[in-house]
């Protein structure tokens, strides 16, 4: 059983649609007759990649300008499906994500179903899947809420897979006065240097913690990751106390992650991290303490002090 | 300035937790504590106040049984007061349900900026201060990492994928504020005496002219049809470095094809 349309916000940049939104495009194929979507910006630069992803068609807002995404997708949103009538609207878990879902839910008056994995319909409603208390139960969750069903996705939750067809055709939507709600502005967009493989597909990520002890031990990080070809990722210990940029955050709150090899040095396994990587196919654990959590998920795992385990790794990687 | 700040009070994390069968919502008959999450909203009210030459902190929150608990430990740190909404019938809540809550309450404080934080650590869905903003019909600007306040004007840095944006608001406003962005302080013997002091407005639904049913589960409009246990990874091998550990990782990555 299916559904008659789902309707896509869809994200991306210059370059084309981000890999979370062509995930929830390859599931919401399986589950609609029909998926569209709506782009708060770049939708032209998204509208092949979605098209070849199973969208028939981009709604692209015009005029977002300097303002926030949420406020102003969702004004222009509540208009667009009200006039078009889709049975869910379908949002990545994402910063941008959760501002216009949780607009639209107030505009709409409508809840909004979180933090998913899953999705399947069932006797004509959409029912979700949310992990809970650490990815140890999943909760299955009816929207009994008139359609559209308001739906976010955890990134990694679905494979994208290219349907075949061709270039989705794009119509462009007004932007909606947002009213004294939306009078904040953006007025300077700056971008951390990126360098090396990315935590979102890297095949290998080498992860850093509360047990490097300080600030300058996570280098050790970097230089394993650097000789594996791997993506340096972090605990959000680290990241709190300032040791790396948020952008390395792996976990709840950062990024999801499921390559062939993870290597947490010196990290316990606090709820928060191991959701963001217990789905990876390999896991390596260095720690001290034999308790840690984070033994749980190893395949292999070091009680040891990584101070000691991962220079001798480094430099037994450098003889080889 | 008038600052209000909304906190969460939560079951200690530190205990499994654990959901009530019949709605599949979490369980929140024992004690609950502060979210840490907000003790970062807190902090940030604090300092806000402070830069200003002074200012009013005051918070709010949404917690059955009229529990104070965590408000205690808020405004141990240095918040003015607090307004606490209790009502039996706000039970199951969702994101929605609560943000209509709060909403109300804070639009009779009048503040010049609301804070929370960007979420719970045991809903986690990111979503109600941004609901809060579009109940209320005020700008909001979520994942701050930096917050000035300048002739009524936020300044914030807002957490983007890529890196930072620098937004600009006029006030009122609301904005939701990253952990790690300030470091909330410990409590003083002499702030935990005087919070014992500072006024909690209790309040309820119909103080808030809120009907039952638009909040609490019949408001939240989603069932749980099941709930099932995750499989659990197989237990790997473990071992304790004697000072050649590094050798089984060397051999694991290979036999991997990684090296």
């Amino acid at each position: 059983m299916t559904l008659a349309q789902i309707l896509l916000f869809a994200e991306g940049d210059a370059d084309g649609a981000s890999g979370l939104t062509l995930e929830l495009a390859t599931k919401a194929r399986t589950l609609a007759d029909t998926v569209t979507a709506f782009a708060p910006a770049h939708g032209e630069a998204m509208a092949a990649e979605l098209g070849a992803h199973g969208v028939s068609t981009v709604y692209a807002l015009d005029g977002l300008g300097d303002g926030l995404v949420g406020v102003h997708a969702a004004a222009a949103l509540a208009g667009h499906i009200e006039a078009t009538s889709p049975d869910a609207v379908f949002f990545g878990q994402t910063t941008d994500g959760r501002d216009t879902a949780a607009r639209l839910a107030v505009l709409a008056d409508r809840p909004v179903s979180t933090n998913n994995v899953g999705a399947e319909i069932v006797d004509g409603a959409l029912v979700t899947e949310e992990p809970i208390f650490g990815g140890t139960q999943n909760i299955f969750t009816a929207y009994r809420a008139p359609a559209p069903a308001l739906a976010m996705f955890r990134p990694k939750s679905f494979e994208a897979e290219p349907s075949g067809g061709g270039a989705a055709a794009v119509e462009s939507v007004a932007a909606v006065d947002a009213g004294e709600a939306g009078r904040a502005t953006v007025t300077g967009r700056h971008a951390e240097e990126r360098s090396g493989p990315q935590l979102d597909d890297a095949a290998v990520v080498v992860s850093g913690g509360r047990g490097l002890g300080q600030p300058e031990a996570y280098s050790m990080v970097d230089e394993l990751a650097g000789l594996l070809g791997a993506a340096s990722g972090a605990s959000r210990a680290i990241v709190d106390a300032g040791w790396v940029p948020y952008a390395k955050q792996v976990g709840q709150t950062g990024k999801v992650v499921k390559p062939n090899v993870y290597i947490a040095c010196g990290i316990s396994g606090a709820t928060q991290h191991l959701v963001g990587m217990k789905g990876s196919k390999n896991i390596v654990a260095i720690n001290k303490d034999p308790e840690a959590p984070i033994f749980g998920v190893a395949d292999l795992g070091i009680v040891g002090d990584v101070h000691k385990v991962m220079p001798a790794l480094i430099e037994a990687l450098k003889s080889r | 300035m008038k600052v209000v700040v909304c906190v969460k009070q939560i079951p200690d994390p530190a205990i499994p937790g654990e959901l009530v069968p019949e709605t599949g919502t979490l369980n929140r008959d024992d004690k609950l504590i502060l979210d840490e999450s907000d003790s970062y909203g807190v902090e940030m009210a604090l300092q806000l106040a402070e830069a200003a030459g002074g200012g009013q902190v005051s918070l709010v929150s949404m917690a059955p049984r009229s529990e104070t608990s965590g408000l205690r430990t808020a405004l141990a740190m240095g918040a003015d007061d607090a307004v606490l909404i209790s009502d039996d019938a706000l039970a199951g809540s969702d994101a929605l349900g609560t943000a209509k809550v709060l909403g109300a309450a804070i639009a009779e404080l009048e503040a010049d900026l609301v804070l929370a934080g960007v979420e719970s650590s045991d809903g986690y869905t990111g979503t109600v201060p941004e609901m809060i903003a579009g109940v209320m019909g005020l700008p909001s600007i979520t994942f701050a990492k930096q917050i000035e306040i300048s002739d009524g004007v936020a300044s914030v840095q807002r957490q983007t994928e890529a890196g930072y944006d620098q937004v600009e608001c006029a006030l009122p406003a609301v904005v939701s504020v990253t952990a790690g962005v300030v470091e909330p302080r410990y409590p003083s013997f002499k702030g935990i005496m005087a919070a014992k002091k500072k006024p909690v407005e209790g309040k309820d639904l119909a103080a808030l002219g809120i009907d039952a049913a638009a909040v609490g589960v019949a408001g939240a409009r989603q069932e749980t049809v099941e709930v099932t246990d995750a499989p659990e990874r197989e237990a790997g091998e473990i071992i304790t470095d004697e000072g050649d550990a590094h050798a089984n990782i060397v051999e694991f990555l290979t036999e991997l094809k990684v090296i």
